[in-house]
């Protein structure tokens, strides 16, 4: 029974099926609402409301032809993408949705997941350097050097920012942290201006407006993107979607109380919560202009950083008051 | 580490052909270079062989934005050598068209600096407002690029009171939203971030380079045709030359959002004070040996015709010099030192209609470095050359 069970975890729910299709309702969802938010119509034509949009343009791409530039380090750029949706879909898989007990730590919810989740969302950026680096194209280039000059200026904020809820609750176990909340949902308003920050932070790390630097189009054509086509993009889209969905999960968790409710109302519960996150994610990016790279550094270090630390000052009082 | 990026001749950024080269340290720009003849059309050869009224439609091909103002110019070129007196309705509905222009130009510039700076909601929201322009300029003259609106001795259409109901409502929609993008041009944090102190152009360095429009404007000159050297009815149209003092892309869009309240309020007088009468004058067939420069505010600057005739009913020499050639010495000014995510910002700020602009192509030598004008049968005959060893394809392998 339990072997039926973890395979499907692996395969069915949360693991391949459940995201790939979550995903891509997630970038029809984003793109209706930023359509919208714009006045104009979005995605419509495929399915119903548009539907199968994200599912007919990632087969699409599939179908297309697929070139890899001669001075490109072959093997590494036809690997990254591959590797880099290995990455995120195991990522998926520590997110506290089912299958786990609060008891008796295990392979998928153990001390310290959160660490190692925060760690696997961090590896999609170096895939999008190396992404950069090895095709070797000026704009590609550009865009992994500005995909890293990023990557230091939020992730410690980030960090910062998710870690203070686990500080409160004590653990550095997801679950944990989620039960922790949900018991006493007073105090997740203690973490409000930690989901704030945490919320940009996030939008950087997707590279949405006003953080899409590294594939600015008007300024570095596709950056880091440039001279990937075919399969290859399409596994790199499918990529950013269901890291929007593990980032949008990860908050929904920490701050928003996880996912209680077994499978099915966990289920529900999952949707519902992440939604809601990448609905304020998509607010960001409808109404903002992208900023420069050296603003995004100096604008995460002289406000988001600060701020983040004053969230941990206030999170560690709380925690002497209540204790 | 010094490196060459190329943007363009073929870039997401430009809408049309034109090749910047930025030498670049990390992200700062140390030297540009702007090179030109990606879209030449030969136009001005084309206006010698073929009569006054055709002309004109031909100049209204020159540019898609600015369409009336190269054949406003053109016009009123001819009718000075013509000695024509256009009647005051015709030139009030010509310098309504124009203001109108402004107007959709200047909406059009908003958006595609929203998107240069990946503002895309700022970009959607103003071309959906430019379409009530457009529908204004629709109803005026039946068509929403190419007005045709022009003739020699004044205009093609008359307006009627309906007509002027329906734009006068429309206005008022059009004066409420500017209202809307002033605050939002000017306040919104991360678009402003990406504005203030781009592409700063001093004033005597917009003077000695001889920038023109808006660009010269933001520098703080206070320099406009309409002003300076009235034609059409500008000189009984009050108005005002909107300034900003800042010098950088802000100060663009600043002046650019200014003129557009200044716009409103001139077709607004104009309509309130259409003098009767009729609308144009018959026009001779031939001019007499003369010739003229004719100037003229496009919504981009000051646009220049010189118009030689020599007695045919054709010109000798057309010379169309658009305002975007005149900014270019300025752009490379504004590009250096600046940042490689700013180039499309301060490339766009000016406004630039690159199939204006061009109007001659000269080739340079990679090795040498001589540049040599070159003919358009000199080009055919080169072309049948290089390619005559090669064996033509005939049929493209499918991919899969």
């Amino acid at each position: 029974m339990a072997t039926v069970k973890t395979l499907i975890y692996l395969v069915i729910y949360p693991g391949l099926l459940f995201l790939f299709l979550y995903s891509t309702f997630v970038e029809w969802y984003d793109r209706k609402l930023y359509a919208r938010l714009q006045n104009r119509m979005g995605p419509r034509h495929t399915g119903r409301f548009g539907l199968l949009q994200p599912i007919a343009d990632f087969f699409k791409l599939m179908s297309k032809e697929d070139i890899v530039p001669d001075r490109a380090d072959r093997k590494m750029f036809s690997a990254l993408p591959a590797v880099g949706l290995a990455i995120v879909f195991t990522a998926m898989l520590l997110l506290p949705v089912w299958n786990y007990s609060l008891d008796r730590p295990s392979v998928i919810s153990f001390n310290g997941d959160l660490i190692v989740l925060l760690y696997l969302l961090s590896l999609p950026t170096f895939i999008f350097f190396l992404a950069g680096w090895s095709s070797t194209n000026l704009f590609s280039t550009i865009g992994g050097a500005r995909v890293l000059t990023m990557l230091f200026g939020y992730e410690v904020p980030l960090f910062l920012a998710v870690l203070s809820p686990a500080v409160l609750a004590n653990s550095w176990r997801l679950a944990e942290i989620a039960a922790f909340y949900r018991q006493r949902p007073a105090l997740s308003l203690v973490n409000l201006l930690g989901f704030v920050i945490a919320l940009i932070c996030v939008q950087a790390k997707l590279e949405r407006t006003p953080f899409d630097i590294p594939h600015a189009e008007t300024e570095i054509v596709g950056g880091t993107f440039t001279e990937y086509s075919g399969k290859k993009l399409a596994l790199f889209r499918l990529m950013m979607d269901a890291e929007m969905v593990v980032a949008a999960g990860l908050l929904a968790t920490v701050f928003l109380g996880g996912f209680p409710g077994g499978a099915l109302l966990g289920l529900v519960n999952f949707i519902i919560k992440t939604l809601v996150v990448i609905f304020f994610l998509s607010l960001i990016r409808a109404t903002t202009s992208r900023i420069r790279v050296d603003q995004v550094v100096s604008f995460a270090w002289k406000y988001l950083a600060p701020l983040a630390i004053l969230q941990l000052l206030i999170v560690i009082l709380v925690k002497g008051l209540i204790s | 580490m010094k490196f060459q990026i190329p943007i363009g001749p073929q870039h997401p950024a430009l809408k049309e052909p034109i090749s910047l080269r930025m030498t670049v340290e990390g992200e700062i720009i140390r030297d540009a270079d702007i090179r030109l003849g990606y879209n030449h059309r030969g136009l001005e050869k084309l206006a010698e062989q073929k009569t006054w009224i055709q002309n004109i439609y031909l100049t209204e091909r020159i540019c898609g934005i600015c369409s009336h103002s190269h054949t406003t110019c053109y016009v009123q070129g001819v009718e000075k050598l013509m000695e024509l007196e256009p009647p005051k309705r015709g030139l009030y509905i010509r310098t309504l068209v124009a203001e109108l222009e402004r107007v959709h130009s200047h909406l059009l510039w908003l958006g595609v600096a929203g998107h240069e700076a990946g503002f895309d909601s700022f970009f959607m929201y103003t071309w959906r407002d430019r379409e009530i322009v457009m529908d204004i300029l629709e109803i005026i003259t039946g068509n929403r690029v190419h007005y045709g609106i022009n003739t020699i001795g004044g205009v093609r259409r008359d307006l009627d009171e309906q007509q002027i109901k329906h734009i006068l409502d429309s206005l008022s929609v059009l004066r409420q939203r500017s209202e809307y993008y002033k605050h939002l041009g000017t306040n919104e944090p991360s678009f402003v971030a990406r504005l203030a102190g781009v592409g700063y152009l001093s004033r005597e360095d917009a003077i000695a380079l001889c920038a023109v429009g808006p660009t010269l404007r933001a520098s703080g000159v206070p320099m406009d045709v309409r002003k300076d050297d009235p034609y059409a009815v500008y000189d009984e149209v009050p108005f005002e030359v909107c300034t900003a003092e800042t010098g950088d892309v802000l100060g663009r869009t600043v002046v650019r959002i200014k003129e557009l309240f200044q716009c409103y309020n001139i077709i607004e007088y104009l309509l309130k004070n259409l003098p009767s009468g009729p609308v144009a004058v018959r026009a001779p067939r031939r001019a007499k040996p003369n010739e003229v420069v004719s100037r003229y505010e496009a919504p981009r600057g000051e646009n220049i015709h010189y118009i030689k005739s020599n007695g045919t009913d054709k010109p000798e020499r057309l010379k169309v010099r658009a305002p975007t050639l005149g900014n270019y010495a300025a752009t490379i000014k504004m590009l250096k030192n600046g940042f490689i995510a700013d180039v499309p910002l301060i490339f766009a700020a000016i406004d630039p209609c690159i199939c204006c602009a061009e109007r001659a192509v000269s080739l340079v030598d990679a090795r040498t470095g001589q540049e040599k004008i070159i003919v358009m049968n000199d080009l055919k005959r080169l072309s049948r050359r290089l390619s005559a060893g090669n064996i033509r394809k005939r049929e493209a392998e499918w991919p899969l």
